[in-house]
This record gives C-alpha cells, sequence and structure tokens, in this order.
C-alpha cells in the first residue's frame, strides 16, 4: 500500500494511457463489425466464409499479432498503433460472429412488418433491426471490451504502455507491491468498464426492461 | 530490411536453441499443463454439472479470468517462486482450468433433462447416468472447452518466454533484446502457426469424438435469450 500511495502519479498516467489503448480498438472494432457482421448475416457463403476467417484470427496469439503486423501495416515494430490495430482485429473478429448472430435472431415477423410498413432496407437495418440486436451486441462488447483491456498488458513486455508496465517494471526491480497493484486496477477497470456497458445497454433498449420483468422465471 | 530471412535460414531451425527444439518446448509445456488442467477440471465439471451445486461459482470463475492479466499472474508467481518451470507451469495451469470447467460443467447441465430421465427409466444409477449418458452428450461443449483452453495455455506460454520459460516466445523476447526484429517476426509467425494448427487439430477431434447422433443439432444450445422472443418461455431454449 505504502508503494502505492507513493507512486500514485505514475499509476494514474499508466492507467489514462491503459484506458485509451483498451478501448480505442473497442469502437473501432464496433464499428466495423456491424456492416461486416450485417454483409455475413445476407449471404450463407458470407456467413461461413467471414465467421470461418474470424475463428482463425482470434487464434492467433497476442503478443505474435503485436509483432506480425508491422511488416503487414509498413508500420514500426514498436509503433503503440500495431497495439491498437491487433486489438481492433480481435474485437472485429469477435464481434462480426456475434453481430451475425443478433441479427439473424430478429423475428423475422418484426422484418417483414417493418418492410410491409414502407421500410426501405438500410432504414429497416438502423431503425429495426440493429435496435432489436442491442442487447446480444452488448454481451459480445461486454466480452470484447474485457479481453482488451486484459490484453494491453501483454503488450508491456516488448515495450509498450499501460498498466503493463508496472508488471515488467515490478519484475526486474522485484516489488511484488507493484505487481499486485496492476493486477488490481485491471480487474478493477475491466469491472468497471463491464458494468458501464450493461447500463448502456439498458439504456439503449427501453422496451426490454418491461419485456424481462413480464415474463415468468424460465 | 527482409522481415522473413529468418525464418528460412535452415541454421535457424537445427541449432541449439533453434525453432526444432522451441518448439518441442512449446508444446511440451502445452501437453503437460493441459494434461494436469484436463485432470483437474474435466471431473471437477462433470461432478457440478451432476450434482448442479457450485455452478454459478463456475461461470463466475470463466468470466473473471477474461479480466485476468496472464503477465501479471506470471510475474507475479515467478517472483515468489523463482525462475524455472514451476512458477509458470502453476500460472499455465490456473489459465487452463476455467475453461475446461466451464465447457464441462455446461456440457453436463445443458443434456436434455428428458434423456436424463430416460436412462434413469431404464434403470439407470447416478455413476451410469454420468458416464453413458450425460458426459457423452456433453462432449462436444468439454472439446470445446478444451479447444479454447488450449490457445490460451499456447498464447502464455509465448509470454512466459518474459519470465525465462524456454518456447517459441524466447525468439521474440530475445529478438527484441538484441533488435533482431527478422528473428521476432519469424517466432511470431511460428507461433500463429503453432496455434492455428493445433486449434485445427482440436476441432478435427471434435468431429471424430462426437457421437454422430447429435452432430445433426448444430444450433442447439445457442442462446440468445436477451432478444424479445415472442414464443413461450419453454420453447425458447
Amino acid at each position: 500500500m505504502t508503494w502505492v500511495l507513493a507512486n500514485l502519479e505514475m499509476i494514474w498516467g499508466l492507467t489514462v494511457e491503459h484506458i485509451v489503448f483498451a478501448l480505442v480498438p473497442v469502437v473501432l472494432g464496433i464499428v466495423l463489425a456491424v456492416p461486416l457482421g450485417w454483409l455475413a448475416n445476407r449471404t450463407g457463403f458470407g456467413r461461413t466464409f467471414t465467421i470461418n476467417l474470424a475463428g482463425l484470427l482470434y487464434t492467433v496469439p497476442s503478443l505474435a499479432l503485436f509483432v506480425i503486423l508491422p511488416p503487414l501495416l509498413g508500420t514500426q515494430i514498436l509503433d503503440p498503433i500495431n497495439v491498437i490495430v491487433a486489438l481492433t482485429v480481435y474485437t472485429v473478429a469477435l464481434l462480426v460472429r456475434t453481430v451475425a448472430d443478433a441479427l439473424s435472431a430478429v423475428p423475422p415477423v418484426v422484418v417483414n412488418a417493418a418492410t410491409a410498413m414502407g421500410y426501405r432496407p438500410v432504414r429497416r437495418f438502423v431503425a429495426v433491426e440493429l435496435p432489436l440486436s442491442v442487447p446480444v451486441v452488448v454481451a459480445g462488447v461486454r466480452v470484447a471490451a474485457v479481453s482488451s483491456i486484459s490484453l494491453v498488458t501483454v503488450g508491456s513486455v516488448i515495450g509498450f504502455g499501460g498498466l503493463g508496465k508496472m508488471f515488467t517494471d515490478g519484475f526486474q526491480r522485484d516489488i511484488p507491491q507493484e505487481i499486485i497493484a496492476g493486477i488490481v486496477l485491471v480487474l478493477l477497470m475491466a469491472l468497471v468498464v463491464d458494468g458501464a456497458l450493461v447500463v448502456l445497454g439498458r439504456l439503449l433498449t427501453p422496451w426490454s426492461r418491461t419485456v424481462t420483468t413480464a415474463r415468468s422465471p424460465a | 530490411m527482409n522481415y522473413f530471412g529468418w525464418l528460412f535460414d535452415a541454421a535457424n531451425w537445427t541449432d541449439q536453441g533453434g525453432v526444432f527444439q522451441r518448439l518441442l518446448q512449446h508444446i511440451g509445456y502445452t501437453a503437460l499443463t493441459m494434461a494436469i488442467a484436463m485432470v483437474l477440471a474435466v471431473p471437477l465439471g462433470a461432478w457440478i454439472g451432476h450434482t448442479g451445486r457450485g455452478g454459478f461459482l463456475v461461470v463466475g470463475l470463466a468470466n473473471g479470468l477474461r479480466a485476468l492479466p496472464t503477465l501479471g499472474l506470471l510475474v507475479l508467481l515467478v517472483g515468489a517462486i523463482g525462475i524455472g518451470l514451476i512458477g509458470p507451469l502453476i500460472a499455465l495451469v490456473i489459465l487452463a482450468v476455467p475453461p475446461i470447467l466451464a465447457g464441462t460443467y455446461a456440457g453436463v447441465r445443458n443434456v436434455d433433462s428428458a434423456v436424463v430421465d430416460a436412462a434413469r427409466g431404464m434403470g439407470m444409477r447416478g455413476r451410469d447416468v454420468l458416464f453413458r449418458v450425460e458426459l457423452p452428450n456433453a462432449l462436444p461443449l468439454v472439446v470445446g472447452g478444451i479447444r479454447s483452453s488450449t490457445l490460451q495455455v499456447i498464447s502464455t506460454a509465448t509470454i512466459a518466454a518474459y519470465v525465462a520459460l524456454g518456447g517459441l516466445g524466447r525468439f521474440i523476447v530475445d529478438g527484441l533484446a538484441i533488435r533482431d526484429f527478422p528473428e521476432m517476426i519469424g517466432g511470431s509467425i511460428l507461433v500463429a502457426a503453432l496455434a492455428i494448427a493445433a486449434d485445427l487439430l482440436l476441432a478435427a477431434l471434435q468431429k471424430t469424438l462426437v457421437s454422430p447422433g447429435l452432430q445433426t443439432v448444430p444450433s442447439r444450445g445457442r442462446r440468445l435469450r436477451a432478444v424479445p422472443d415472442p414464443r413461450p418461455a419453454s420453447q425458447a431454449a
């Protein structure tokens, strides 16, 4: 505890850096995954192809992906942009499938009703299908955000910043308090972000609250 | 810079500390970890699923694990125990157990209760029900848990090179130390290839192990409860 109190300023700096590294990819990932999930949901081949490719990308270990990206992107090997791109890739890989599943779970009756009311495909997607997919998509985003927060720390093995620095520094200088404080902060950040996403999901779907309370326990 | 020169130089493969040796080490750590983790997690998960006791703990553990930074766990354990195989091995087992536990638990728990009732009706006792009905029916999810656990272990064993473990991660950590980027990239490609190969192998195993009778219903078990569902609750599986 004394170590933490003596280094509050450094810890705060790393925390802020960590949040940016972890959450920018999640936002980028959502923006990319929604149209890709929509495409995947439209054709059988697109679905198989996208989901298999996503599975393949998700398989690549994070430390390896951080290093493989530079020659592919033409970036410097220790450029922080590699972490952002790598975590965006994971988020997209995870969410494409979620979005496709969520869209296919929208009851066809509702989609047909919207069509009958005169909605054209794009507007129907934005105004009907996407909002109804929000609960499932939010569940996927929660997983992606929590994994992303945890994965940023891996980058510090090859010199990237964020709370992972507390692990490498604590290990090299033999300060267990620093390592434990780092683990606690990462877990706390994951918990807070996860909670915030739950609240956001509720705010985005005011209608689902009445449905869940009206339903008898299954 | 020629990024791929290192990977295609034969000397880097056969030397002491070369690709072959590191690859074998990596597979060795992964196999050892998975063996220990399966011995611990499959029986425990089956028992929890069979009795239904403590299920919420399993689910909470598996979810919480996602947030646990693997590097933090590694440096903490190696700092406490010392450099060597034991510290990283404990960390790897800790990370490997929850997905298998959750998969086995969910698999056994989700077996159609009508099937279990039929088995009991035929006169099977608790143990027969578990071994001859629940576990075979649970296999897809059990192997699914083993699959994600294996990937986690291969990935974390790479990171464990930072705390002086062998394996393919050495190329990334050692390459960085001497700014040999082609070595880092070569090592990373090998790690990615190993992970993908392991995943494909386990996917094939999943297909062979699982009874053909269970493979005709691929969409079962997919639960999208959060979407408002007009059907009565009993149908919305």
